[in-house]
C-alpha cells in the first residue's frame, strides 16, 4: 500500500475500545478532504509528459504515478491549485467544482 | 536511559549515575541536557520506543518540567523520576521542604515519599515494577526530603544485580513507536474523545493501587523488606491521637510516639507513603478508630492549608466520623523540625480535643509572635 | 539497506523517489507549503523513521485522533522539547539496540528559532544523531499569525499590525543557519519548496551525517501571508530568485553558497504579491533591499560557491 485508505471507525461505547493513551496505530484515516475544493485539477493525458513535478509539489501527496503520466487520489484533494500552475505543460486545469458533487465532466 | 540536570540537592544522585555509567557497572545510556524539560523530554523520546529511563531533579527544576510532568502522565509514559525535596524560590533556598512535589500532586505521576536510605533504593526498585505494569503505566516520582536523605550517610542493604534483574525483567510494551508496527503517539483528541482518555488516566492510578501492594508482596519474598502499600501504620492499634506525616520526618515522629507511650499518652502516627494514588480507605478506616488527627505539612497552599492536611480531611469527611482534625505547619524553607515540635503537635490535638485550642491550622516554630 | 546504499550514492529524483507516502490526509490548509516539505521529507528518508513534530501546524493537522496522517512512527512533542525528544529517542534506540533507523524532528519556525532554540543547541552539542529540520512560514501560525523570531522585517502578522505608527514586524529574521553553525553543527543547510531538487539532495545528505543536521526550509502559508494557494511553490521560488533567502550549505566547518544569482528578480514583486507586505512603503522596500545587499555582500566575500 503506498498510501493510507480510509478505515470505517466505530465509535467507541465502551472505554476498552479506546487505545491505552494516546498511542494509536500509524497512518489511520476516517475521514476525506475531497470536501474542501472549490476547484478541481483535471489532467489532460495527451499534454502531460510525465515529469513528475506536480507529484512533487502537491501539499497533500495525492498525485500519484500511473504509466508514465499521473493520477490523481480526487478524495483527499484539497484543490489548491499548485497542479496546474507548476506544469510546463500546461496539462491541468482547475475547473470549477460542481456543488451537488456531479463534478460536470 | 538516563538524563538529568544538576540542581542541588539533587546532584548526589546523577553523579553517582555518571560514575556508575563511566566504569560500566551501569548499562545506560547518559545524555547530559540543557535543562530539566530537555531531561524529561529525553525520557519521554527513549520511553516511547520502549526504553527505560530515570532521572532527578528538585526545586526548580521540578517546576521548570511541569509541563513535561502532565505530558508524561498523559503519554502514559512509564519514566521514573526522583526528586529531593526542596523549597521553592522566592526567597531561595536550597533547603527541604516538599512544596515542590506536592504542588504539582495533580500532574498526574505517582508520588512516594521515602522515609530514608534503605526506602529510597527499595522504591527506586519498586517504582519500576509499579510504573510498567501494564494496568498502571504512569510515571513515579519518588521523592526523597532534600539533605535529609540525600546527603546523609546510612548503612543499607544494596540489592545483587541479579536479584534486581529477576524482579526487574526489561520492560516490553505494546504502546510503543516499533518498527515492525508503526504507531502515532501523543497525539490531538477534540473533546469528544478526550475525556476518555483522560479516565483512562484516573483508573490507571486507581488500579495502581492493588499493583503497589503486589508489588511490595513480591520484592518482600525475594528481598525480605517489605513497606507495605500506600501507608504504614506505627502504634496506631489503640491510639487516641495519630499524626500523620509524609517523608523523612517520620523517624523523628516515630522517636516521639515511643517515648509520649512510655509517658503513657495513647498516640500512634499514620506514615503517608503514596500522595497518589492517595490511601482514602486507609485513612476513613483510621479515623473510625481514633479521636484525633493531625497533619504536619511542609508545604503550604497560601491563604488556606496543606494540601496533605486537605487531601486527609476530604477522606475523613467522606468517613463522617466527625474527628477532631487538625494542620501543623512546620519546617518550611528546611526549618528543622525538632522533637519538640512534635511533642507540642499532640499537645494542640489534646487541647484541641478538651476545646482548648481553636485553631485548625497553625504554623510550628515560627520563631516570632504574630497577630492573631 | 540497499535502498540506503543506492541513497547515499545520489539523492532521489522525481523517477527515483519512493512511491510510497507517509504524511497523508491532513488537514493543513490547501496550499500549505509546510506541508510540501514534511512529505518530500519522509519521502527520502523512510518508512525506517521516527519522526517528532512539536505544537505547530504540522502538529495541529496531522495528529487529531482518530485521524492520525503520519504512516511511520511519529509522535508530538511539547512546543520546547523537540530535539530533546528526538535525542531521547536516539539514545533509547541505542540502549535498546536498534539498527538502521533515521530520527527526525520538523518544527516551525517558533519552535525552532524562539522556544525550541534550547534544546536544539543542546542536541547539536552533543552531537546526536538526528535530523533537525525547521519548516519556516515566517510566523507562528497555528495560534493565528503572530510574530516569530523568524518574520521578516515588515511583515504583518496579529502582533505586529501595520498601522499609522508602526508598518508591520520591526525585527530581521533570527539567522537560524548560522546559529546552528556558530553552534559547532555537523551539516546545516538551507532550502526552500521552490527549489525541490536541491531539497531533496539536501535532506539525502543529512540521512548519512554522522551527527547532527539542520534543515531550514522555506515554506510560504496562504493563510497567514495572503496569497492564493495555488502560488506556494513560484513564492519559493521567488524569494531565493530575489535574494530574500539563499540556498546554502554548512559543511566541514565551511558555508557554501549552492545558488549565486547573476541579478536579482524583483524584491517588490515578489512583496507586492502578498497579503502580509501590501502596506509597505517604497522605503520600506528600500531598507529591505539594503539589509538583502548588506548580506550577500558578506556571503558573497566570504562563503564558497559549489551548486549543490
Ligand atoms: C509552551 C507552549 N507555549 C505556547 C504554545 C502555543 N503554540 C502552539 S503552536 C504555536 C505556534 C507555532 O508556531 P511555529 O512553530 O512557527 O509553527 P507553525 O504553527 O507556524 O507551523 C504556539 C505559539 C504551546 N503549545 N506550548
Ligand atoms: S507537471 Fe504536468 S507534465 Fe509534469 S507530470 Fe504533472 S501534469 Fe504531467
Ligand atoms: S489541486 Fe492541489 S491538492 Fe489537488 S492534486 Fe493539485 S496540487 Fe494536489
Ligand atoms: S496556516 Fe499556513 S502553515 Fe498552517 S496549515 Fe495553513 S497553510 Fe499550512
Ligand atoms: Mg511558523
Amino acid at each position: 500500500m503506498n498510501r493510507p485508505s480510509i478505515t470505517k471507525y466505530k465509535t467507541p461505547v465502551h472505554i476498552s475500545e479506546y487505545p491505552v493513551g494516546p498511542c494509536y496505530q500509524a497512518g489511520h484515516l476516517v475521514t476525506e478532504n475531497a470536501g474542501w475544493r472549490t476547484e478541481k485539477p483535471i489532467l489532460d493525458k495527451e499534454k502531460c509528459t510525465g515529469c513528475f513535478y506536480c507529484y512533487l509539489c502537491c501539499p497533500e501527496g495525492v498525485i500519484f504515478k500511473l504509466d508514465g503520466k499521473i493520477e490523481i487520489d480526487y478524495s483527499f484533494c484539497k484543490g489548491c491549485g499548485i497542479c496546474a500552475r507548476v506544469c510546463k505543460s500546461e496539462a491541468i486545469v482547475m475547473i470549477r467544482e460542481a456543488k451537488d458533487g456531479a463534478d460536470g465532466c | 536511559m538516563i538524563s538529568a540536570y544538576p540542581i542541588t540537592p539533587q546532584t548526589t544522585v546523577v553523579e553517582r549515575l555518571s560514575e556508575m555509567v563511566e566504569d560500566g557497572s551501569l548499562k545506560s545510556e547518559f545524555m547530559h541536557v540543557e535543562s530539566e524539560h530537555s531531561a524529561l523530554s529525553a525520557c519521554m523520546g527513549a520511553s516511547s520506543i520502549g526504553a527505560r529511563t530515570f532521572t532527578a531533579t528538585s526545586s526548580q527544576g521540578l517546576l521548570y518540567m511541569a509541563e513535561c510532568l502532565h505530558y508524561a502522565s498523559g503519554g502514559r509514559f512509564p519514566i521514573v523520576m526522583m526528586n529531593a525535596n526542596r523549597s521553592l524560590a522566592l526567597p531561595w533556598s536550597i533547603y527541604g521542604d516538599q512544596r515542590d512535589s506536592l504542588s504539582l500532586l495533580d500532574c498526574g505521576w505517582i508520588q512516594v515519599y521515602a522515609e530514608d536510605a534503605q526506602e529510597s533504593l527499595d522504591m527506586v526498585i519498586q517504582s519500576y515494577a509499579i510504573a510498567e505494569n501494564l494496568k498502571v503505566l504512569t510515571p513515579v516520582m519518588l521523592n526523597l526530603d532534600g539533605f535529609a536523605l540525600t546527603h546523609t550517610y546510612e548503612v543499607l542493604e544494596v540489592p545483587s544485580s541479579e536479584d534486581v534483574d529477576a524482579f526487574l525483567p526489561p520492560f516490553q510494551t505494546p504502546y510503543k513507536m516499533d518498527l515492525n508496527s508503526p504507531k502515532n503517539m501523543a497525539f490531538s483528541s477534540g473533546p469528544g474523545d478526550n475525556m476518555q482518555f483522560k479516565y483512562q488516566q484516573h483508573k490507571a492510578m486507581l488500579d495502581a493501587i492493588d499493583v503497589i501492594r503486589d508489588v511490595d508482596e513480591s520484592f518482600f519474598r525475594l528481598f525480605g523488606r517489605r513497606y507495605g502499600g500506600l501507608v504504614e501504620e506505627y502504634r496506631c492499634d489503640d491510639a487516641e491521637m495519630v499524626l500523620v506525616t509524609l517523608g523523612s520526618i517520620t523517624g523523628t515522629c516515630r522517636v516521639v510516639v515511643d517515648e509520649l507511650s512510655q509517658e503513657g499518652w495513647k498516640v500512634g502516627l499514620l506514615k503517608i507513603r503514596f500522595m497518589r494514588p492517595f490511601p482514602e480507605k486507609e485513612i476513613m478506616e483510621l479515623s473510625r478508630r481514633v479521636m484525633a488527627v493531625g497533619v504536619i505539612d511542609k508545604d503550604i497552599s497560601f491563604g488556606y492549608e496543606g494540601t496533605v492536611f486537605t487531601n486527609v480531611n476530604s477522606a475523613i469527611a467522606k468517613a463522617r466520623t466527625g474527628i477532631l482534625t487538625m494542620n501543623f505547619i512546620a519546617g518550611l524553607g528546611g526549618r528543622d523540625i525538632s522533637r519538640q515540635d512534635i511533642r507540642q503537635m499532640f499537645l494542640h490535638l489534646q487541647e484541641g480535643l478538651l476545646g482548648l485550642e481553636k485553631n485548625s491550622m497553625q504554623f510550628i516554630n515560627l520563631r516570632v509572635a504574630i497577630d492573631e | 539497506m540497499s535502498e540506503c546504499i543506492a541513497g547515499r550514492a545520489k539523492a532521489p529524483n522525481a523517477l527515483t523517489i519512493t512511491d510510497k507516502e507517509f504524511f497523508y490526509g491532513h488537514k493543513a490548509c490547501a496550499g500549505c507549503g509546510g506541508s510540501v516539505a514534511v512529505r518530500l521529507i519522509m519521502k527520502v528518508l523512510g518508512e525506517r523513521t521516527f519522526t517528532v513534530v512539536p505544537a505547530g501546524c504540522i502538529s495541529a493537522v496531522g495528529f487529531m485522533y482518530p485521524q492520525l496522517c503520519f504512516t511511520n512512527n511519529a509522535l508530538i512533542s511539547t512546543f520546547a522539547g523537540t530535539a530533546s525528544m528526538m535525542s531521547g529517542i536516539a539514545a533509547g534506540a541505542k540502549a535498546l539496540g536498534l539498527k538502521d533507523f533515521q530520527v527526525l524532528g520538523i518544527a516551525g519556525d517558533g519552535g525552532t528559532a524562539d522556544i525550541g532554540l534550547q534544546a536544539l543547541s543542546g542536541a547539536i552539542d552533543r552531537r546526536d544523531k538526528v535530523i533537525f529540520v525547521c519548516y519556516d512560514n515566517e510566523a507562528y501560525m497555528n495560534t493565528g499569525i503572530q510574530k516569530s523570531g523568524l518574520t521578516p522585517l515588515g511583515a504583518k502578522t496579529t502582533t505586529t499590525p501595520a498601522g499609522r505608527n508602526i508598518r508591520g514586524s520591526r525585527t530581521r529574521k533570527k539567522n537560524m543557519f548560522e546559529i546552528v553553525a556558530a553552534n559547532g553543527i555537523d551539516y546545516a543547510a538551507t532550502a526552500s519548496v521552490g527549489y525541490i531538487p536541491d531539497f531533496l539532495n539536501k535532506i539525502n545528505k543529512a540521512k548519512f551525517v554522522d551527527g547532527t543536521s539542520y534543515i531550514h526550509v522555506f515554506a510560504p502559508c496562504p493563510t497567514g501571508w495572503g496569497t492564493p494557494t495555488y502560488c506556494t511553490i513560484d513564492l519559493g521560488k521567488d524569494v531565493v530568485d530575489c535574494g530574500l533567502w539563499y540556498l546554502a550549505e554548512y559543511e566541514n566547518g565551511e558555508f557554501v553558497l549552492n545558488k549565486n544569482p547573476k541579478e536579482f528578480t524583483s524584491v517588490k514583486d515578489y512583496l507586492s504579491r502578498q497579503g502580509r507586505f501590501r502596506h509597505l512603503k517604497d522605503e520600506d522596500i528600500e531598507q529591505i533591499i539594503r539589509d538583502r545587499d548588506r548580506k550577500w555582500e558578506i556571503i558573497r566575500k566570504s562563503w564558497k560557491t559549489k551548486k549543490n
